[in-house]
C-alpha cells in the first residue's frame, strides 16, 4: 500500500520547539565546567606575526589561556590553511584568526581578546579584482569539478557573421552570507574522543575533516548537528570556528563554546567572489542565437584555491552552434570565497539573463519569446537531452499569471506620479543532483517505525520532508513514523547543499524502507524489532550521465523615483519547474526565499572592501544592507507538477536555490524598462539612477 | 572582564553629580545606540547613570502655545502623541522614518540628539578615527565615504549626524533644556552641535556630564503645514542618504515663511540658512525651491564617493516645499 504524505503541507516536526525557544543550537547546550573561546583576527593583510604578548590578557579576570601559534596544539600538516589554524606565524588575509582568548564567561574572553598584543612584520597587499590584474590565471577545473573553459563551433567567426550582436561586461561586488545563527561550536574532549555540536550543513563532512585534522580515527569524532540556524552555503564544509573550539579545548582540557561574532562572518569563512563577466551574444534576425560566449573573473586567495563556477550557467541553458565559455582567477589576499546559495549560477544568470534582455531589445522581440525560441531539447554541453526541460512551460505559465501579455517594450512608458514603473523577466534553472547517502530503517513491535540519517536540517524543512517521504515508503501514515537526523552517530549523509539534501537522503530512506518491507514481508516474531539498512553509493554512483535540471522563470515588477533614483520591488513572481514538491509551506518558503535573496542582490548587498585595510568596511547587519519586509510588498511563487523518473526514486530535483538563480537579472531588466538605464554593476543603487527626470 | 557598574539616580541633581564625580561615567537612555558602541569597545564607560527613570517622560503644552518634550519620552510615543501629529507633522513624520518599530521603543529624546555617528570607520576600533580616538587620522576620508558629509567637513573629520528626530528639531527652532551642576539652562539647538573642526571628538557644545532634560517647541503655527521627506537604501530601517526638514508658510503664493534643515549632509543636523533666505517673499516655484537648494550646497564639497548627495538634496527639497505649497 503506498500512503500520500508527500505532497501535503505538513508543519515543521520541530515548529513547536522553535518557537517557544526550546530547541537547543550549537553552542546552547548545558555543559558542565564550560568556558568561553574568542577568535583574534589580525589586523594586517599579508604578513608574519613578529610577537605576541598575552601577559596582559592573561591577567584579566577569567581569563584562562590565550592561544596562539606558540603554544596551540598541533594538526596534521596538510595543504588546506584555512583550517591548519594557529599552525604558523603567517599572515594571508586581514581577519585571519591568530589566536584565541579561553576564559570563564564570553565577556571575559572578549575583554582578553582585546588585552592581546600581536606585532605583525606586514608587507605590500592586492585585494582589489580587476580585469587586468596581473596575476590572472586559468584553474585547472572550477567549482567542484567542471571544465575551467568550453567551446563548440568557432564562436569568434560565428559572432563576427551575425546580424545582431550583443556586447556587455557585468559586475557584481562580494555578497556575505549571514545565517541567523553565527558558525558556532560547542567542543568537548573525553578519554581521546572529541564531541562537537556544530552549526554546519553537514555533520558527516565536518567528522572527516576534524578527524584528519587531529589524527583520529572518525569513530573517535562525533559531531551533532540537531538544529542549524541557516547556512546559506557559508556552513558548506568545516569551517574556522570548529577548528578552533577543537584546539582550544584540547589545549585547556576543558568543554569550549565558540561562536563567531556577525563581523567574523564578513569574510574568514565565507562569502562570495566579486565577478567580472563579459557576455557576447549573436542572433540572427529572429533572435535565434548563432553564437554566446561568457568570459568570468573572479578571486581566490592565497591559501585555498575556489573557482566559482560562473559561466557553467550558460553552457546548457541556451543552444548556439557557436558557444565559448571560460574562467579566470586572481589569486589576492583576501580570505578565500567560498559557497553562497547557488554559486556559479547565482552570478552567472545575473550576466547572462540581463545580456539577453539587451539582445531581446537590440533585435525587437519579446524578452519571453526570446527565450522561447532558444529553448532546447537536447543539453549544447553534454550533448544528450534533458531528462525533463519545462523552461518554456515556466515562462508562459509565469507571463500568464503575471499579466506580461500585451506589455509594451518601450522603456520609461510607463509611469504613476514620480514612480517610473517596468516590468522584467529572467529564465532559471539549476542542476539535480544526488550524492550517496545511507539510512536505517527499524519496525517496531508497537506498530512504530523509526528512520535514522545524519541528514541536516539547516532551516529548511528537510526533516520533515524526508520523514513524509519516508512514510510513503514505508507505507504507513507519518504519525507511526520518527526520524532522528543530526548526529554522526546515524548512518552517514551527503551534507544539506547543492539542492541536493532532499534528493540524497530520501533516495537512501526509500531504499532503506524498501528493504524492511521486504524483510517484514518474510515474517518475524512480533515481538521483536526490525532493523534494514541501505547504502545508495553504488546506485548513485551507476547512475547514467544525463543532464537534469530545474527549470523556472522570475518577473518582477518595479517602481522607480524619477527624482531620487530609488528602486522599490512592487511585485515578484516565480514559476518553477522542480520536479515533486514534496511539502508546499515549506518549499514555497524556499522558493520565495531565494528570490527574496535575489532581490536583495540587485538592489542592496554589497561588501565595500577599503583596499588599505584590505577588508569589508560595512561588517554587520546595519551597514551592510540585506532586503527586508518593507522592501518585499508581494512575492509570490508557484510550481508546475512535473514528473521526471529519472532522477531519483522520490522524484525531486531539490529547491533549495532555483529561486536565487535569474532573480537579479529580472529585477535589473525591470529596472532598465522603468528607466531606460541598464545598470550593469550590481547593485542598482539610487546614486546609479539619481536625477532620471532630467532626462525626460 | 570589563565590568562597569549601575546607578540608578534619584534625581536630575544626582545624576549630573554622579557624571561630575565619575570621570568614566554615561548616562545611558534606551541603550540602542550605546550598548552597541560598548560591545564593539568604541565607549568604554565605567558607571553607566540609567536616566530612564527620572521624570521627564512627559509631554507638556506650554501656555505660549509650545510644547515641551521630557529627554526621556520615548521616540515611539512622541511620534503618536496628537498635539505632535496635528501641529508638528515634520516631528512625527522624522520619528516614524526613522530606525524600527523596536528601536522606537527603546530610543529616548534626549538620547537620539546624542547618539554618536555610524560612519563605519568610528564603529571599528582597528581602524583610524580622530572622533573615537583623536590623533589617529580619518580613515573616511579617502575610504569608503558614500554616507559621509558634503557640508562642513574638515580634514579630521567627515561624519554626519545620524538622527532624524534632531533635523526636525532644527527646522523647528527648538530649545534643548539641559541641567549641569550649576542648574538647569536652556541651549538653542542651532548651537547644540559643533562642526568637526580640529576636534571631532567634540560633538556639541555642551560640556561633559551635561543632562538633556527636555526640548521645547517653539509656538508655530505654519507648522502645521510641514513634512519631513527621507531617502534610504531600502524601505526597511535605514539610514538617510538624504533627508529634508521643512515647514512652509504662505501668503497667497508668496512665501511668508520657510524652515528647512537637512539630513545626512554634515556632522550636525543642517539648517539651511541660506536656501530660507532665497526663498522669503518670492512667489513659490519649484524652479524657486531648486535655486534655493543649490544656494544652500553651493560650497558643498562631495567627497569620492557621495557626490550624488547634492542632486538627491536638490530633488527632495523641490518635492518637499512643492508638496507643502500644494496641500
Amino acid at each position: 500500500m503506498s500512503t500520500d504524505a508527500v505532497g501535503r503541507a505538513y508543519p515543521r516536526l520541530e515548529g513547536r520547539e522553535k518557537v517557544t525557544g526550546t530547541a537547543r543550537y550549537a553552542v546552547e547546550y548545558p555543559v558542565d565546567g564550560v568556558t568561553y573561546g574568542w577568535a583574534v583576527p589580525s589586523t594586517v593583510v599579508r604578513g608574519r606575526i613578529t610577537r605576541i604578548d598575552t601577559t596582559q590578557a592573561l591577567a584579566s579576570s577569567g581569563v584562562l589561556a590565550v592561544l596562539h601559534h606558540g603554544n596551540a596544539p598541533r594538526l596534521v600538516p596538510g595543504p588546506d590553511l584555512d583550517l591548519r589554524l594557529l599552525q604558523e606565524p603567517s599572515v594571508h588575509f586581514r581577519g585571519q584568526f591568530v589566536a584565541v582568548v579561553v576564559a570563564t564567561s564570553l565577556e571575559a574572553a572578549r575583554e582578553g581578546a582585546r588585552l592581546v598584543r600581536i606585532d605583525y612584520d606586514a608587507g605590500p597587499h592586492s585585494t582589489v579584482l580587476t580585469d587586468d590584474h596581473p596575476g590572472l590565471y586559468k584553474p585547472d577545473h572550477v567549482n567542484p569539478s567542471y571544465p575551467t573553459d568550453t567551446a563548440e563551433g568557432d564562436f569568434d567567426a560565428g559572432y563576427a557573421a551575425a546580424p545582431v550582436r550583443m556586447d556587455a561586461t557585468y559586475r557584481t561586488p562580494a555578497y556575505h552570507n549571514n545565517p541567523m545563527e553565527p558558525h558556532a561550536t560547542t567542543a568537548q574532549w573525553r578519554d581521546g574522543q572529541l564531541l562537537v555540536h556544530d552549526s554546519t550543513q553537514g555533520g558527516s563532512p565536518v567528522r572527516a575533516t576534524l578527524a584528519e585534522l587531529f589524527a583520529l580515527p572518525p569513530e573517535s569524532v562525533r559531531v551533532i548537528t540537531e538544529h542549524v540556524g541557516g547556512g546559506f552555503g557559508a556552513k558548506g564544509f568545516a569551517k574556522a570556528s570548529v577548528v578552533l573550539a577543537a584546539l582550544a579545548a584540547r589545549h585547556v582540557d576543558r568543554p569550549v563554546k565558540l561562536a563567531l561574532t556577525r563581523q567574523q562572518l564578513f569574510g574568514p569563512v565565507a562569502y562570495r567572489t566579486p565577478t567580472i563577466q563579459r557576455v557576447r551574444l549573436a542572433a540572427d534576425a529572429d533572435g535565434r542565437l548563432t553564437a554566446i560566449c561568457h568570459d568570468a573573473i573572479s578571486q581566490t586567495s592565497t591559501t585555498r584555491e575556489f573557482a566559482e563556477q560562473t559561466a557553467v550557467y550558460t553552457r546548457s541553458m541556451y543552444a548556439a552552434p557557436h558557444r565559448r565559455t571560460t574562467h579566470r582567477l586572481v589569486r589576492l589576499d583576501v580570505p578565500t570565497p567560498a559557497w553562497m546559495r547557488a554559486p556559479g549560477e547565482c552570478p552567472g544568470s545575473y550576466a547572462l539573463e540581463s545580456a539577453l534582455d539587451e539582445l531581446a531589445i537590440a533585435v525587437g522581440i519579446d524578452p519571453v519569446e526570446l527565450r522561447i525560441r532558444n529553448d532546447t531539447a537536447v543539453d549544447p554541453d553534454l550533448g544528450r537531452p534533458f531528462t525533463s526541460r519545462n523552461l518554456v512551460a515556466c515562462l508562459r505559465e509565469g507571463a500568464r499569471r503575471f499579466g506580461w501579455a500585451g506589455r509594451d517594450p518601450t522603456p520609461r512608458a510607463r509611469r504613476d506620479g514620480r514612480w517610473l514603473i517596468g516590468t522584467g523577466v529572467a529564465g532559471s534553472s539549476y542542476p539535480a543532483r544526488a550524492r550517496p547517502s545511507s539510512a536505517t530503517a527499524t519496525a517496531r513491535p508497537d506498530g512504530s517505525f523509526l528512520v535514522r540519517i545524519n541528514a541536516t536540517d539547516i532551516g529548511t524543512g528537510a526533516r520533515t520532508a524526508v520523514w513524509q517521504v519516508a512514510a510513503d515508503a514505508l507505507g504507513v501514515p507519518p504519525e507511526r513514523v520518527e526520524i532522528r537526523i543530526g548526529d554522526t552517530d546515524l548512518p552517514t549523509a551527503s551534507l544539506a547543499g547543492g539542492s541536493m539534501g532532499t534528493a540524497s537522503w530520501s533516495w537512501a530512506v526509500i531504499r532503506a524502507a524498501g528493504a524492511l518491507r521486504g524483510k517484514l514481508r518474510e515474517g518475524v516474531p512480533p515481538d521483536v524489532e526490525v532493523t534494514a539498512e541501505a547504502d545508495t553509493a553504488d546506485e548513485v554512483g551507476g547512475q547514467p550521465t544525463r543532464p537534469r535540471y530545474a527549470y523556472g522563470a522570475q518577473f518582477v515588477e518595479v517602481r522607480v523615483d524619477a527624482d531620487t533614483g530609488e528602486v522599490r520591488l512592487n511585485r515578484m513572481l516565480g514559476v518553477f519547474a522542480a520536479g515533486r514538491v514534496v511539502n508546499p509551506t515549506t518549499a514555497r518558503s524556499q522558493l520565495i526565499g531565494g528570490m527574496t535573496m535575489g532581490l536583495s542582490m540587485a538592489l542592496h548587498e554589497e561588501g565595500l572592501l577599503d583596499e588599505r585595510y584590505g577588508d569589508w568596511v560595512n561588517h554587520d547587519l546595519a551597514t551592510y544592507h540585506i532586503t527586508g519586509c518593507a522592501d518585499v510588498e508581494s512575492i509570490e511563487a508557484y510550481w508546475l507538477d512535473e514528473r521526471d523518473d529519472e532522477l531519483n526514486p522520490a522524484g525531486v530535483k531539490g529547491i533549495g536555490e532555483i529561486g536565487i538563480v535569474g532573480a537579479a537579472a529580472a529585477v535589473a531588466n525591470a529596472v532598465h524598462h522603468a528607466t531606460g538605464v541598464r545598470i550593469r554593476d550590481l547593485p542598482i543603487r539610487l546614486d546609479k539612477l539619481i536625477g532620471l527626470s532630467a532626462l525626460a | 572582564m570589563r565590568a562597569f557598574r549601575y546607578h540608578r539616580p534619584a534625581d536630575v541633581a544626582d545624576a549630573v553629580a554622579v557624571l561630575a564625580a565619575e570621570p568614566r561615567a554615561a548616562y545611558l537612555g534606551g541603550g540602542t545606540n550605546l550598548v552597541d558602541l560598548m560591545k564593539l569597545g568604541v565607549q568604554r564607560p565605567e558607571v553607566l547613570v540609567d536616566v530612564v527613570r527620572l521624570p521627564l517622560d512627559t509631554v507638556e503644552e506650554l501656555p505660549d502655545g509650545g510644547l515641551r518634550i521630557g529627554a526621556t519620552v520615548r521616540n515611539s510615543d512622541l511620534a503618536a502623541h496628537p498635539v505632535v501629529r496635528r501641529d508638528y507633522p515634520v516631528l512625527a513624520r522624522a520619528l516614524l522614518a526613522a530606525a524600527s518599530g523596536q528601536l522606537r521603543n527603546m530610543a529616548t529624546t534626549g538620547g537620539n540628539l546624542l547618539q554618536r555617528t555610524r560612519c563605519v570607520y568610528f564603529q571599528d576600533t582597528t581602524k583610524a578615527c580622530n572622533k573615537r580616538e583623536p590623533g589617529s587620522g580619518c580613515a573616511a576620508l579617502h575610504g569608503q565615504n558614500r554616507d559621509l558629509a558634503v557640508l562642513d567637513w574638515s580634514e579630521q573629520c567627515v561624519a554626519t549626524h545620524p538622527s532624524d528626530l534632531a533635523v526636525a528639531l532644527a527646522a523647528l527652532d527648538t530649545v534643548v533644556q539641559v541641567h549641569d551642576t550649576d542648574g538647569p539652562r536652556d541651549v538653542p539647538i542651532a548651537d547644540l552641535y559643533r562642526s568637526p573642526g580640529t576636534h571631532p571628538e567634540r560633538e556639541t557644545t555642551l560640556a561633559r556630564g551635561t543632562l538633556i532634560t527636555a526640548v521645547r517647541l517653539p509656538p508655530l503655527p505654519a507648522a502645521r503645514r510641514s513634512t519631513y521627506l527621507k531617502v534610504r537604501d531600502r524601505a526597511s530601517f535605514a539610514f538617510a542618504a538624504g533627508s529634508v526638514a521643512a515647514v512652509l508658510d504662505l501668503d497667497g503664493d508668496v512665501v511668508r515663511d520657510v524652515r528647512l534643515a537637512y539630513g545626512a549632509v554634515a556632522h550636525r543636523p543642517w539648517r539651511a540658512y541660506r536656501a530660507e533666505q532665497e526663498l522669503r517673499g518670492r512667489p513659490f516655484s519649484p524652479e524657486l525651491a531648486a535655486r534655493a537648494a543649490d544656494a544652500e550646497l553651493a560650497e558643498a564639497r562631495p567627497l569620492r564617493h557621495n557626490g550624488f548627495k547634492l542632486p538627491l538634496t536638490r530633488a527632495i527639497t523641490v518635492r518637499a516645499l512643492s508638496e507643502l505649497a500644494s496641500a
